[in-house]
């Protein structure tokens, strides 16, 4: 039982970052392509944050006279507390140039756009 | 074991949501159902003792990112328009990929293993040495802003390039002046909605105040500039959301933004070059004071309180850029 | 009189309580014919469940710091809980979603 439930952690990046993925890859509208690909980087953040957990333990935050306490890993969070950020900045970066694209060509469908570019 | 049962049904859900994302095609919802995923991924963290990833992903996820997706789709469209098929050739590597990827974690250690992998290279470390080294409770807080220094100050200036970026490709421009018959929806806010504004204007230095005790209390508990940023960017947006564009970029100009943004980079960089004029490494700040510990909790709030301004900053203008837009 | 036991009860009555109205919001929210009757039930039990279990959780912890936080909380969730679904209701009924209403009664 501990085995199944210590593993599907890992189960659920694989399938969540499958559908990112595949909503990145094959969505036929563009925003709807940086929903995918946000997703993708949720399941990548899910995947550290896991890894960080220790049995028994709790936040990385000191506390002085409790002898001894165990602390979960520190550093997976400090990676992906910074990625979040980022990953913020360059989706509002994609959205940017999806407004654009859509102030150039009227539409946001990848194959209308595709068609506009061949004619 | 019920901490377990209750990760077990918020991942679970997280599934059932994201296959709703992927499956809708009114962008609309979409958005929504991303901000509830937002709201799970946090919840999530937070059972994974990573409290300060949960604040920044409830902040930025659940909150910025929702606004900046709603403000696009107003620029943009509300559905899509071609119905979208089933892609053969891209279903079958997806799926391909995650047979590979549940393979593979037969052979990881369980969650939770002490004796994985992960932690028995610096985690310890850090962990031993943060109390007589640096001396702050906040391990994550002293790792992000002293022991990889050099990586948040990376991280800072790729949100600060992604900022530019979007004010380069969007613009900050003025309002034109008379060539408008009725403002736009966006610009007005939420002036003629009495309720909403008033419970807005009640409860927002409330916000304020919040997102300065989680910059300032960063050190000692869950908190730091990264959420400092998000609340107080939060903050503002929903003043811009309740009183209208115009009245906003009256109260934060954009060169006020402009100086934000930079200023924060600017501030972070600059606590580097001043170690390195006082004799030591680059972001080195133990030469910061007569005793090192001193200098190192004078540096990191410095450091922390660049971070917060500029990603106060980006998020802000990346906000101001897309809702001052007019839909083409 | 042992006044453990007595908060211990009162505590678990306002979880299970809460607990139960968050239930039935869920399933109103389900089971409700319309946008509007849904925000209903999802809003009015959602608001009071929260206050219970936040309250239920209170008589569990000590005199700390969190206790005020608590505090805070739920003096948010009921200030901003009513806002959020008005608005959704506003912006409802200017986006023209009609409430259905029951057909009117045919005269003999």
């Amino acid at each position: 039982m501990t085995e199944v439930l210590g593993l599907y952690n890992y189960w659920v990046f694989a399938v969540v970052l499958a559908l990112g993925l595949y909503t990145a890859a094959a969505a036929p509208n563009l925003v709807k392509k940086l929903m995918g690909l946000s997703i993708f980087q949720s399941a990548v953040f899910l995947l550290y944050i896991t890894m960080d957990k220790v049995e028994g333990g709790t936040a990385p935050i000191l506390r002085a006279g409790v002898g001894e306490q165990i602390y979960s890993n520190p550093l997976p969070q400090v990676l992906i507390l910074t990625a979040i950020v980022v990953g913020i900045s360059t989706l509002a970066l994609g959205l940017a140039i999806v407004v654009r694209i859509k102030e150039e060509y009227g539409t946001i469908e990848e194959e209308n756009i595709r068609d506009m570019d061949q004619s | 074991m019920i901490l377990t049962v209750l990760g077990f049904l918020l991942l679970t859900l997280l599934v059932i949501v994201t296959g709703a994302i992927v499956r809708t095609a009114n962008l609309f919802a979409a958005v929504v159902l991303l901000s509830l995923f937002s709201l799970l991924m946090a919840a999530n963290f937070f059972l994974l003792d990573a409290a300060d990833v949960a604040l920044t992903e409830a902040a930025v996820g659940a909150g910025i990112s929702t606004v900046l997706m709603l403000a696009a789709l107003a620029l943009t469209a509300e559905t899509e328009k071609t119905a979208s098929r089933l892609k053969w050739v891209a279903a079958g590597t997806v799926t391909a990929l995650t047979l590979v990827l549940l393979y593979a974690t037969l052979s990881i250690p369980r969650m939770g293993d002490p004796s994985a992998p992960v932690h028995q290279h610096v985690a310890p470390w850090y962990l031993q040495n943060t109390p007589h080294l640096i001396d702050i409770p906040n391990v994550v807080s002293a790792i992000l802003a002293s022991f990889r220094g050099y990586d948040t100050l990376g991280e800072v200036f790729v949100v600060f390039t992604a900022g530019i970026g979007v004010l380069f490709m969007l613009g900050m421009r003025r309002f034109p002046a008379g060539k408008r018959r009725i403002p736009p929806p966006q610009t007005l806010g939420l002036k003629h909605h009495l309720v909403p504004r008033t419970v807005g204007t009640f409860i927002l230095p409330f916000i304020i105040l919040f997102g300065l005790y989680v910059q300032f209390h960063g050190e000692h508990g869950p908190g730091g500039g990264f959420q400092a940023g998000a609340i107080m960017a939060a903050a503002f947006i929903l003043y811009a959301l309740l009183e209208g564009e115009r009245r906003a970029l009256d109260i934060v100009p954009p060169r006020v933004l402009m100086l934000l943004l930079a200023s924060g980079a600017f501030l972070y960089g600059a606590v580097g070059v001043m170690c390195m004029l006082l004799g030591g490494n680059f972001l080195d700040y133990n030469v910061l004071a007569a005793d090192p510990v001193a200098g190192q909790h004078l540096g990191i709030m410095l450091v922390e309180l660049g971070v917060g301004v500029s990603v106060t900053g980006v998020l802000l203008s990346i906000y101001h850029a897309f809702a001052k837009r007019e839909p083409a | 009189m042992n006044v453990q036991l007595l908060i211990d009860t009162a505590s678990w009555i306002l979880l299970l309580s809460g607990s139960a109205f968050v239930f039935l919001g869920g399933l109103g929210l389900l089971r409700m014919p319309d946008l509007y009757t849904r925000m209903h039930a999802a809003s009015l039990t959602d608001t009071l469940g929260s206050l219970f279990i936040l309250l239920g959780i209170m008589l569990q912890m000590d005199w700390t710091s969190s206790l005020a936080k608590l505090v805070a909380v739920i003096g948010f969730l009921l200030v901003t809980n009513p806002t959020a679904t008005y608005a959704l209701a506003n912006a409802a009924l200017l986006a023209g979603e009609k409430p259905r209403t029951a057909p009117a009664p045919e005269k003999p």
